[in-house]
């Protein structure tokens, strides 16, 4: 059995039975938020990562499917038409989202999605009338799929494994297609793969829809946790964090976004009760990454362990050759 | 018969004329070599056959169908290939995974977002093929960041050739190379079968005269000069705008 295989079994097995030793209800919450979260960043990863399409609008389309389930749940929908109508609402934004930004690439491409999130940014703030403004709109209860209440800590952290379980698959198997490789090559040579008879503009647009989709499905989960959703979740620093979760893990490596996810969710709700300025700590890694493992924390750990591993198998075969 | 026609092709950038009214016409199999100083605009005149730049006016017709308008991802759907003169690979990935990219461009298989592209026995095989043609099928699973210069120069043809392209246009393939390397390319290249039109700006003009059959001699956009290898060599103009006395 090779290591990855051991420690994918490793890591499923301590993902499964995590809320039976997890002491408390407190930190299952702050393991399901790292899950949703890390959904979230593995759908931009798509875009920046496999794409080099950094989006800085992202925060814009995880509250579109937020705002839009909390909007039709307030409106007397139930939970599974609630849940449809937001994801459709939300690829239906990420078609648009695409359309317009897809125009440029490079800080082109960062300055429009910006600019996007900033105007969605907008009007969640001021029309009042539907988002409720400042005040949010608030989310009372969540679904009962096939008669199972998700209402327990538990039982919505095993909903927030599955859709991560099945995020992290489809990213899987989306970078080994033909799409995700013709991806992989716009992001590293447009006018080669132009030239080879590759679509570029609409690859790029499938892969925007399939990173909106997740970011969707994250933002559905993130309204369910909450149980609200204001502004503030797709202000710009919601969008600058996610994507800091992608270069701090890894871009362009599947397990990057998660451990980045990770690391930030960690920081921002166990370290800060803590340390008053949990900011500082989080700049700090960032630059302590930057600085030491500017690849990300996973493939620059693989980096590190393969050195390291290097070192202690040359001297031991210096010894064979002198014995 | 023609395969490629070009007619009457302008370009400008600004006030900068780059192509002048440029005509060409290169027959079925022929081997054309575009010669030129720095500036001629030889380049232009490829971005502008492959539709990488749209003209001013004039036209381009393969094949007798005209594909002035036609967008350049389109092109090597129709059978045209072309390389480039900076080398332009995926320097990331592996040499048979950068030759299978090129086979999937024309294959409806690359909006495929469900199978696994390794598994695809049919592409690697191909891929495998036209490495094989070039030289490179012991090394196919190498990084392309492990490969020489002149190997890469290779990876180039051999992605232009999987396609099985009826016109192929080579800007500079010698450029930069070695003379083993040269040697190599050169071999390549001439073992392209004739079903293959081949068109080529070069400078080296030891390797290109010995492969061009008809030579162009474009001078600021324009065509001055076009004839048979004898007939270019021996012109004055050629002499005076290109070769130096």
């Amino acid at each position: 059995m090779s290591a990855r295989i051991i420690a994918l079994v490793a890591a499923a097995a301590l993902l499964i039975t995590l809320p039976f030793w997890m002491p408390g209800v407190y930190y299952l919450n702050v393991a399901s938020q790292i899950l949703f979260y890390a959904v979230f960043a593995i759908g931009l990863n798509i875009l920046a990562g496999y794409g080099g399409l950094v989006s800085l609008g992202h925060a814009a389309l995880f509250g579109i499917a937020a705002y839009a389930t909390g909007y039709l749940l307030q409106h007397g929908f139930g939970h599974p038409a609630a849940i449809l109508i937001a994801l459709v609402v939300a690829l239906a934004s990420t078609a648009l989202y695409a359309v317009l930004s897809l125009r440029a690439s490079g800080i082109g491409y960062i300055m429009i999605t910006l600019a996007l999130g900033e105007i969605v940014w907008g009007l969640a703030y001021r029309w009042i009338s539907v988002t409720g403004g400042d005040n949010g709109i608030s989310v009372h209860g969540r679904p009962e799929p096939f008669g199972i209440s998700l209402t327990s800590a538990g039982a919505f952290y095993y909903t927030c494994l599955i859709v991560f379980v099945f995020s992290m698959v489809a990213g899987a198997i989306f970078v080994r297609s033909p799409l995700g490789a013709a991806l992989k090559g716009t992001r590293d040579q447009p006018r080669r793969m132009n030239a080879l008879g590759y679509h570029v503009w609409a690859i790029r647009f499938w892969a925007s829809m399939l990173s909106g989709l997740l970011t969707a499905i994250a933002g559905v989960l993130f309204v369910y946790y909450n149980q609200f959703i204001s502004p503030q979740t797709l202000a710009l620093t919601a969008s600058a964090e996610v994507v800091l979760m992608v270069i701090a893990g890894g871009a362009s490596t599947l397990f990057g976004p998660v451990v980045g996810a990770a690391l930030v969710v960690i920081v921002k709700n166990v370290v800060s009760g803590y340390l008053t300025r949990w900011n500082f700590l989080l700049g700090a890694i960032f630059v302590a990454i930057v600085i030491l493992m500017p690849e990300g924390l996973v493939p620059g750990s693989a980096r590190l362990w393969r050195l390291a591993w290097q070192r202690m198998r040359q001297p031991r075969k210096g010894a064979e050759a002198e014995s | 018969m023609s395969v490629l026609t070009v007619s009457s092709l302008r370009k400008s950038f600004g006030g900068l004329h780059v192509t002048r009214g440029v005509n060409l016409d290169i027959a079925a199999g022929e081997r054309r070599l575009i010669i030129g100083p720095n500036g001629a605009g030889k380049t232009t005149l490829f971005n502008l056959i492959t539709g990488e730049l749209s003209p001013d006016s004039g036209s381009v017709r393969l094949f007798s169908n005209d594909i002035t308008r036609v967008p350049s991802r389109r092109r090597p759907h129709l059978g045209m290939a072309r390389t480039y003169q900076i080398i332009t690979l995926f320097p990331h990935d592996t040499i048979i995974h950068n030759v299978s990219l090129a086979l999937l461009g024309l294959s409806p298989l690359r909006w495929n977002p469900l199978i696994d592209m390794k598994r695809q026995s049919h592409i690697v095989e191909r891929g495998h093929e036209a490495l094989a043609r070039v030289g490179l099928g012991h090394i196919a699973e190498r990084p392309l960041s492990q490969t020489s210069y002149g190997e890469r120069r290779r990876v180039e043809i051999a992605m232009a050739l999987a396609q099985k392209p009826k016109v192929l246009l080579l800007d500079e393939p010698f450029a930069g190379l070695s003379i083993d390397e040269r040697r190599d390319v050169h071999r390549c290249l001439m073992s392209i079968p004739r079903d293959v039109t081949m068109v080529m700006i070069e400078h080296n003009m030891d390797v290109a005269l010995e492969f061009a059959e008809r030579i162009t001699l474009l001078h600021f956009g324009e065509v001055i000069v076009e004839g048979t290898r004898a007939e270019v060599v021996a012109d004055p103009r050629t002499r005076e705008v290109y070769l130096g006395h």
